[in-house]
């Protein structure tokens, strides 16, 4: 990966196929696309991200840093972590059972499934939150038993966690899905044939199988799960220093007119698609690292 | 308000969570693991003293983080307790909403009575007479209507008319979800009544061409000062300290307030939540907070942040920093913010006339 | 379908995997949802129909699918091209906009929105010179569109992103030794490999789009009957204190929307199904 190439766009040659010239588009389709993809691109993510950095650093550096290492920043931030941290884990195993039980089997009903496991997308984040209100807040369903039993759930942590389990909930399991369906059940069932336990052929087999899309999810999931701010909006409560997470505390710091600090907590947030390159480079090292596996060559080597 | 009562802390809460936990245990994994954490959280937080939590609208922060530390120290001397006053700022009626769903305010300050009146009606934690336990309509401090324009008012807004004059674009937020909306739409509506002698129709057509003339509608007033920061605009219909905001803070070069002939007098209550600071032992140092809001030295904090003040020796001394201005009163010309509701903001009311379709 | 599962049977682990994922569906998403049913079951039916019938409402209905529908659909054909060119190409700084994708879901959706519109508004670095043009942006329904097409982006891109990964160099060669052009190649051997998934993307980026709030209340203006959305809707009959009149109408978006996304996975299940028998129309 690191090698020095030359500045001109070039197919990516896999080490055991090597090239040829007919599947891939001539220089000229290379640039054209590429040059429209970064066009796009450019309108729609540079442009934004840019402006957000532009912002946060208007006033220099030491606000920039004096703005990041304030304490209500700082609970913030340890609150958004927290969420991250209890949300990402569970779907993520939600997410693997799910695609396995979808994509390995045919039962009835399956459209309806998965259906049911998209509709957190379309629910809008203010009914996300507000849901979650009409169940266990004071006028809800379990409120006055939760009142009795003095436990709270919204406008506390709990039920910012279970906001953003929601909100973030069908991600792992939707990168799966479609990969775990085009890629079949042939190496699964090669290896169980050979004896492998049901187990091993998930983890040797599988698992190696679907890294891709596996990381992809659990990316977009934490994403999700540390920028969310429609519905933890309704269920936090807004208590400074104790329920804020980071995207609200950056819609304070807003409407402040803080404007410097506001875009330097929100680059924190965009910094986390920094954090995302880093954790795939270590994923792709680790890929040729393991690249002599002998299930590699499954179909799975591009 | 000089009360030397011993108060209890909010012990009882902690020792109850760890019963609570062990209850739920037997229910959802993944709850009882997240309320480990918030009491673990929470533990941390408030090990020991007094807190309140005082739930206002937006443009409260810059007044109530100041009171909150003069307030602070002020209780300190007085009772030797340390008091931490916890903020939570969002539109009004979110806010009133989140308290009736249980977030457990001690104090509300809103930026509508209405708010405070859902708040009694739908949870009961307050007497339905609420209003009328602290001095002014339990109303500290007030504040009115006026214009901000750009430097040189540029397309001569001299009072309510030349809103709805063609070609002038005006900023406004949503009155259906923002409470400081509702009273530049009762101020226009106001104007109007007091000029043409309550002639309803008249006023309801000044109304409807003034938000003709709206390019934009935001969901809040922050939202709105930030479209007209960014350009958009001839006039910012908004708060008067707001206003004053504005311009020290972001431009005395580019803005300039024009105050109209006629406006709303905007009353933003205050009220001890009762159950629940009874909840907390807190009703003591509760109610001496709102109490210290009307003394000399709170009303010079409101004062300072642009709140018209209640007290007159107070308001005679920043009387130079606020225009002169016809003001009336809610109560005055819509029979109170029930009617006013109804006829206005309710689904079908005025408002949403202007917005229907005339094809 | 009875063949299918008779010849899948050796994999195990189905009774688990599916009970522990209704389990959690039903906990996370179904019971959470139900409370949605019943508060807007309080209201009668009159009462139903005439808040999620009413012009405004429909007038926002029309704009929230049209909208969305078009951001999911400029995602989809933009996405695969920025999917196809991260896979398959080499050029500087790919590392980066490869990074970059994700930036939708990070950044608090009311920052994008503070941001986009700060590019689109007529006084924006972009907005300005297409007021030039006499096309408006922020603040009319191309903002909306705008918005929507930021934050579904990421969707499209990474479902993509594994599937083209994953496909077979093999089945490129054997077409390009048959003669096929590269064009053939990608319409007729590529395309319908990579369509499921470009589905999936559509279907999640169109899902996302549908429910969005916090960036499109600063760009579009939020004026009645023109630019306002269902969520903005909802949210302003919470604001007067109508729970039931915002579950009703939350309770029909559902509805339509969990009808619309059926169609699709319905569609996608049966075009996968005729690729597995070797039906596909080759034409």
């Amino acid at each position: 990966m690191t090698t020095h190439r030359k500045h001109t766009p070039q197919p990516v040659d896999a080490p055991n196929a090597p090239p040829l010239v007919a599947i891939t588009e001539s220089a000229p389709v290379r640039c054209g696309l590429i040059g429209l993809a970064l066009i796009f691109l450019s309108l729609f993510l540079f442009l934004p991200l840019i402006a957000v950095f532009g912002n946060a650093l208007r006033n220099g550096i030491v606000p920039y840093w004096e703005a990041i290492c304030a304490p209500d920043t700082q609970s913030a931030l340890r609150l958004t972590l927290l969420t991250a941290g209890v949300a990402v884990p569970l779907n993520l195993v939600f997410g693997v059972c799910a695609s396995w039980a979808i994509a390995k089997f045919e039962f009835p009903g399956k459209s309806v499934l998965i259906t049911l496991i998209d509709l957190p997308f379309t629910v809008s984040p203010v009914i996300s939150g507000a849901i979650f209100v009409l169940l266990f807040g004071a006028q809800g369903a379990m409120g006055p038993w939760l009142a009795a039993h003095d436990i709270k759930i919204v406008f506390a942590a709990p039920g910012i966690i279970m906001a953003t389990v929601f909100v973030t909930f069908p991600f792992v399991a939707r990168e799966l899905i479609p990969l775990m369906q085009s890629q079949g059940n042939d190496d699964e069932e090669a290896a169980l044939a050979l004896g492998a336990s049901g187990w091993q052929t998930f983890l040797r087999i599988t698992l190696p199988n679907i890294r891709w899309g596996l990381l992809y999810g659990v990316i977009l999931c934490t994403a999700r799960a540390i920028g969310e701010f429609g519905a933890v909006s309704v269920v936090s409560g807004h208590i400074r220093g104790r329920t804020i997470t980071t995207p609200l505390h950056v819609e304070i710091l807003y409407n402040e007119y803080n404007f410097a600090a506001a875009f330097a907590v929100a680059s924190l947030l965009a910094a986390v698609s920094i954090a995302t390159l880093a954790v795939k480079k270590i994923a792709e090292w680790r890929t040729e690292e393991s690249a002599v596996g002998p299930f590699e060559n499954a179909g799975t080597n591009r | 308000m000089r009360t030397f009562w011993p108060t209890p802390l909010r012990k009882t809460e902690k020792a109850c969570k760890g019963k609570g936990i062990s209850l739920f245990a037997k229910g959802r994994l993944f709850i009882v693991a997240a309320a480990v954490l918030s009491g673990l959280t929470a533990g941390s937080g408030h090990a020991a003293d007094l807190e309140l939590l005082n739930v206002s609208y937006d443009p409260t922060r810059e007044l109530y983080q100041e009171f909150n530390r003069v307030f602070c120290e002020h209780w300190k001397s007085e009772t030797g307790q340390e008091v931490t006053v916890r903020q939570s700022h969002g539109g009004a009626g979110k806010q009133a909403r989140a308290v009736i769903d249980g977030l457990e305010a001690d104090v509300v300050t809103l930026a509508l009575a209405y708010d405070v009146d859902a708040i009694s009606e739908k949870a009961g934690l307050i007497p339905e007479d609420w209003q009328s336990r602290l001095p002014n309509n339990s109303c500290p401090y007030t504040s009115t209507i006026v214009f901000l324009v750009r430097k040189g008012n540029p397309k001569d807004i001299r009072d309510w008319p030349d809103l709805a004059k063609p070609g002038v674009a005006v900023i406004t937020p949503n009155p259906k979800t923002s409470g400081g909306a509702r009273w530049n739409y009762l101020a226009a509506w106001g104007y109007a009544l007091k000029q043409w002698d309550g002639d309803a129709s008249k006023a309801r057509d000044l109304v409807a061409r003034i938000y003709k003339n709206v390019p934009v509608l935001d969901t809040g007033a922050r939202g709105s000062t930030t479209t007209f920061l960014r350009g958009i605009g001839d006039v910012f219909i908004s708060w008067e300290n707001e206003a004053l905001l504005a311009v020290n803070k972001l431009g005395k070069d580019q803005f300039e307030i024009v105050v109209p002939s006629i406006s709303i007098r905007a009353e933003p209550p205050v009220t001890v939540i009762d159950k629940n600071a009874d909840k907390h032992g807190a009703r003591n140092v509760a109610q001496a907070y709102l109490e210290f809001l009307y003394t000399e030295e709170g009303q010079a904090i409101c004062a300072k942040h642009y709140y018209r003040p209640a007290l007159a020796s107070v308001a005679a001394k920043y009387a130079s920093q606020f225009p002169n201005v016809e003001l009336f009163s809610i109560e005055e010309l819509f029979e109170g913010w029930d009617v006013a509701q109804k006829t206005h903001f309710a689904e079908g009311g005025t408002f949403d006339q202007i917005y229907q379709p005339t094809r | 379908m009875a063949v299918a599962s008779r010849h899948r049977s050796i994999i195990p682990g189905f009774g688990l995997t599916l009970g522990f994922t209704i389990m959690y569906l039903s906990l996370i998403v179904l019971i959470p949802l139900s409370t949605l049913y019943f508060k807007a079951a309080t209201l009668s039916w009159s009462e139903f129909w005439h808040t999620v019938a009413s012009a405004r409402a429909l007038a926002a209905y029309r704009l929230s699918f049209g909208a969305s529908a078009l951001a999911a659909s400029i995602n989809t054909i933009f996405g695969l091209l920025a999917a196809w060119v991260l896979v398959r190409y080499r050029f500087p700084g790919k590392a980066l906009v490869d990074a970059v994708v994700d930036l939708p879901f990070a950044l608090p959706t009311a920052v994008a929105g503070i941001s986009l519109t700060a590019l689109y508004a007529p006084t924006g670095l972009l907005g300005r010179r297409f007021e030039a043009g006499g096309i408006k942006i922020a603040y009319a329904y191309p903002g909306v569109v705008v918005a929507l097409t930021f934050i579904g982006l990421p969707f499209v891109v990474r479902t993509l992103q594994p599937v083209l990964r994953d496909l077979n160099p093999e089945i490129e060669e054997a077409a390009a030794s048959l003669g096929a052009t590269r064009r053939q190649t990608f319409l007729k051997v590529l395309f319908p490999l990579i369509f499921p998934a470009a589905l999936t993307g559509f279907t999640l980026a169109f899902a996302r789009a549908l429910g969005e709030y916090g960036s499109v209340v600063f760009i579009s203006g939020n004026m009645p009957m023109r630019t306002e959305i269902v969520p903005l809707l909802i949210m302003t009959k919470l604001e007067e204190y109508d729970y039931a009149g915002a579950t009703a109408l939350a309770v029909s978006m559902l509805a339509i929307s969990f009808t619309l996304l059926l169609c699709i996975n319905l569609l996608q299940w049966w075009t996968r199904r005729q690729q597995h028998s070797g039906l596909w129309p080759s034409q």
